[in-house]
């Protein structure tokens, strides 16, 4: 059995995400003296951009915010922590591996971060086929990808850096197809001079199996993955390999913000200059507030975290670096646009529920999400439909509804924890 | 969905309000007997969907065990022509005695369906602990129902409202007013059948504000699947002596294991709540009551919750009937907890009377006269 501690906690600052802008919002906060709580469902701090593992090389910019962390005592850390629910005012249940807990704040920087938009397509989920992220994610993780020939689809940068996280494991990246035009790519990569270490980023990355006007039309294989039909152009090309990795871009974590009443538009948690929600004394910043990149979300976490303690004039200093950014930002949301071609690219018999087995063709006459799911049992699994929720408003332009509690599975004595006694 | 225009002086031979699980067996008893049936829905979210789909034969009195029992047999005629997805199986039904008071209460439960005709049998706290081992250990006993069952009603209500296509026709439409046989829609349009049937649910008052039905809020949670270890559907006692006794909020114990493999847990009830929101201590209160009675709950993943609301009448009857002041106006609504499990006895009490045929029970307890008074004549 699980223990259920039942004292709660309570911090000055809570901050739900551990990435660059979670971290940056905490080192920012930090020196006021408050206390603060960090907590990340990952084993360690870093978020997906620098994820640690067996395989990872964390980049110096990491090690060292991930050093400073460790030397202010009001910072406490919760690694492999979730939130599964509001538990009345400025208080969420947490749970890690040991319990479930209530922590209280007085204010909250939401730094959630985004996840891959994994769309389906005929074969998308034999073995072998993962996000683009995801392989990145796994190789880091220790998986040995050594010799193997690997296929990277989708759109975006993350393409990129995919292929040079395998190419560096030893892998033969034989394509990496890029939905994107050749003019959009190049416009985006001319306008690049205005961020030098962009610029460089590019280069480096930069591989001859790239394609743009490329798109997967079909993972191949009976048991495994074995090949990939691809589009380039007006063409298509059959490919063997081993792995498929694919990634059309990322999606805002936005649930917790919504469930807490923050507005979302456009799929990203709505902020003014001062990073701040509708909420009072509840922020956000990084990619749950739109696709930034990590020197974005850097500059929106400092400044988060300054205004949360209090410093809105040292933020206000900051305003400058963030504009700057999010140039960079908006050229690449334009550039990397998605083509609607990728909307069908499912067959009537493919999968787009994978948690319960549910067809595109169970899903296409349906008029909502709401709809589909009661019919099919769609989005009722594990994942709660984060994966084909999101696919199906891309492919129907169904809007998933409200994150109801638990917001990730949790334990049942976890969600116990809500109880409050005759209180009610 | 019909693409032929509708007449505006005869849409159907009846119009049903509500595509719910009691529209659905309405609709379906009604084209059976040969009628055109024009079914509008609103598609918002409903008790069919939030609910448990808990087939289960209740007496709190003569006319609640009389319709239950009625309408539990005809979904067992049902049952070999329903499509695998309405995951229908007669798994029985176990209610828990935790003390001496809930003991007695399981025995005059067993007399009582047993002169009924009901199979069912007393099980000593032995026997409990064999057939549902998962069962914390010190319960007095259970009664064991066995013609008890479960259903997976929206897809159920779809299969009733598909399988007479030529003569179920369904339209996505939000009714707005009613009167009498004439039902006006949100695009403004008026139709007009010999009868309107209304079947909304918790929305009925919305249309016909003199129904005396209340909200009864409640919460439920599944979890992740799991190898079968509860084959029966479980019921604390305390649901009918103790805990949903009296007005305030109250959570039973109240748990299925469905075809899924996945743990279905109930119950909480709050009166006066029409938010629906999880409220995070109430789901919190259901889900410890549940884990004292099953110890090793607490380590499963829970991966849903959501709420539904009752719509309850004064006496838990539903009222079955043509409308004292609206002519044409046949109600069907006020079915409490047991929407699922009375939809196919509500549907063939509506038809006998809506085509005087004898009816196959007393028709006097579910007649909505009991609430609403009989016309004034001029």
């Amino acid at each position: 059995m699980t223990v259920n501690a039942t004292t709660n906690e309570h911090v000055d600052l809570l901050i739900i995400g551990a990435g660059p802008a979670g971290m940056a919002a905490a080192l920012a906060a930090a020196p006021r003296g408050l206390s603060i709580a960090l907590l990340d469902d990952n084993p360690l701090p870093g978020g997906q951009i620098w994820r640690d593992g067996p395989n990872a090389q964390v980049p110096k910019q990491a090690q060292d915010m991930r050093g400073r962390l460790q030397g202010f005592s009001n910072i406490r850390l919760h690694s492999g922590c979730k939130v599964v629910a509001l538990a009345g005012a400025k208080r969420l249940l947490l749970e890690d591996a040991e319990r479930g807990w209530v922590l209280s704040y007085d204010s909250l920087i939401l730094c959630t971060g985004a996840r891959e938009r994994l769309l389906p397509f005929p074969g998308w989920t034999l073995p072998g086929v993962t996000g683009a992220g995801g392989l990145q994610a796994l190789i880091k993780g220790g998986l040995q990808v050594k010799d193997e020939r690997i296929v990277i689809a989708g759109t975006g940068p993350l393409l990129l850096a995919s292929s040079a996280t395998a190419q560096k494991h030893g892998a033969e990246v034989v394509r990496v197809a890029e939905q994107a035009s050749l003019s959009a790519v190049a416009g985006f990569a001319a306008g690049l001079w205005r961020w030098p270490n962009k610029a460089i980023q590019a280069i480096t990355l930069a591989s001859a199996a790239y394609r743009t006007s490329a798109h997967v039309l079909t993972a191949l294989g009976t048991d495994r993955l074995e090949g990939v039909r691809i589009q380039v152009g007006d063409k298509i090309e059959e490919l063997a390999c081993e792995r498929l990795a694919c990634g059309f871009s990322l999606v805002p974590n936005v649930e917790i913000a919504q469930a807490l009443g923050c507005t979302v538009r456009d799929q990203a948690v709505v902020v003014d200059e001062w990073q701040a929600t509708r909420l009072p004394d509840h922020f956000a910043a990084g990619e749950c507030t739109g696709f930034g990149g990590s020197e974005l979300a850097l500059v929106e976490g400092r400044i988060a975290g300054l205004v949360a303690v209090g410093e809105r004039e040292t933020a206000r200093g900051l305003w400058a670096e963030r504009l700057r950014w999010q140039g960079f930002a908006d050229r690449l949301n334009t550039a990397f646009s998605l083509n609607p071609a990728l909307k069908t690219l499912a067959a009537p018999e493919t999968l787009v529920c994978r948690c319960e087995d549910v067809r595109y063709a169970d899903l296409a006459g349906h008029g909502s999400w709401t709809g589909a799911k009661l019919a099919t049992r769609c989005g009722m699994g594990a994942c709660q439909g984060r994966i084909c929720g999101t696919a199906a408003q891309t492919l129907f332009g169904w809007e998933p509804p409200l994150l109801r509690p638990p917001f990730s599975p949790a334990r049942i004595s976890t969600l116990a924890c809500l109880d409050e006694g005759e209180s009610v | 969905m019909s693409e032929a225009p509708t007449l505006q002086g005869h849409a159907a031979d009846v119009i049903v309000i509500g595509g719910g699980i009691v529209g659905a067996a309405c609709a379906d008893e009604l084209a059976s007997q040969g009628l055109h049936v024009l079914v509008l829905d609103s598609q918002r979210p409903a008790a069919t969907a939030a609910g448990m789909g808990h087939l289960v034969v209740l007496d709190h009195s003569a006319a609640e065990l009389a319709l239950g029992e009625y309408s539990v047999r005809a979904w067992c005629e049902l049952a070999p022509q329903m499509p695998d997805d309405c995951a229908m199986r007669t798994n029985g039904t176990l209610w828990l005695a935790c003390n001496e008071e809930e003991m007695a209460e399981a025995e005059r439960k067993h007399a009582a369906l047993r002169e009924y005709g009901l199979a069912c049998e007393l099980l000593s706290g032995a026997e409990l602990a064999r057939a549902e081992p998962s069962l914390r250990s010190g319960l007095l006993g259970a009664l064991k129902v066995s013609g008890d069952g479960i259903l997976y009603a929206p897809n159920a209500a779809r299969w009733l409202l598909q399988r007479q296509s030529s003569r179920v026709v369904q339209r996505q439409a939000e009714v707005v007013e009613v009167q009498g046989n004439r039902v006006r829609l949100a695009s403004g349009e008026w139709l007009q059948a010999p009868a309107a049937v209304l079947a909304s649910g918790i929305y009925a008052r919305e249309l016909c504000p003199d129904l005396p039905l209340q909200a009864k809020k409640g919460h439920l949670l599944i979890t992740d699947r799991y190898p079968v270890q509860i084959t029966h559907t479980l019921v604390e006692l305390g649901y009918v002596t103790s805990a949903h006794k009296g007005n305030g909020p109250s959570v039973a114990f109240n748990v299925q294991q469905r075809p899924t493999g996945q743990l279905f847990i109930g119950s909480s009830r709050q009166f006066d709540n029409h938010d629906p929101e999880v409220d995070a201590a109430m789901l919190g209160r259901m889900l410890r009551r549940a884990m004292d009675f099953l110890p090793g709950l607490g380590d499963m993943t829970g991966l849903r919750s959501w709420t539904g609301f009752r719509s309850a009448s004064p006496d838990g009857q539903p009222l079955i009937g043509e409308h004292p002041h609206q002519p044409g106006l046949w109600l069907a609504v006020g079915h409490e907890g047991l929407g699922v499990t009375t939809a196919t006895g509500t549907a063939r009490l509506l038809a006998a009377q809506l085509l005087r045929t004898p009816p196959p029970l007393d028709l006097e307890p579910y007649l909505p006269q009991r609430f609403i008074g009989a016309r004034a004549h001029a």
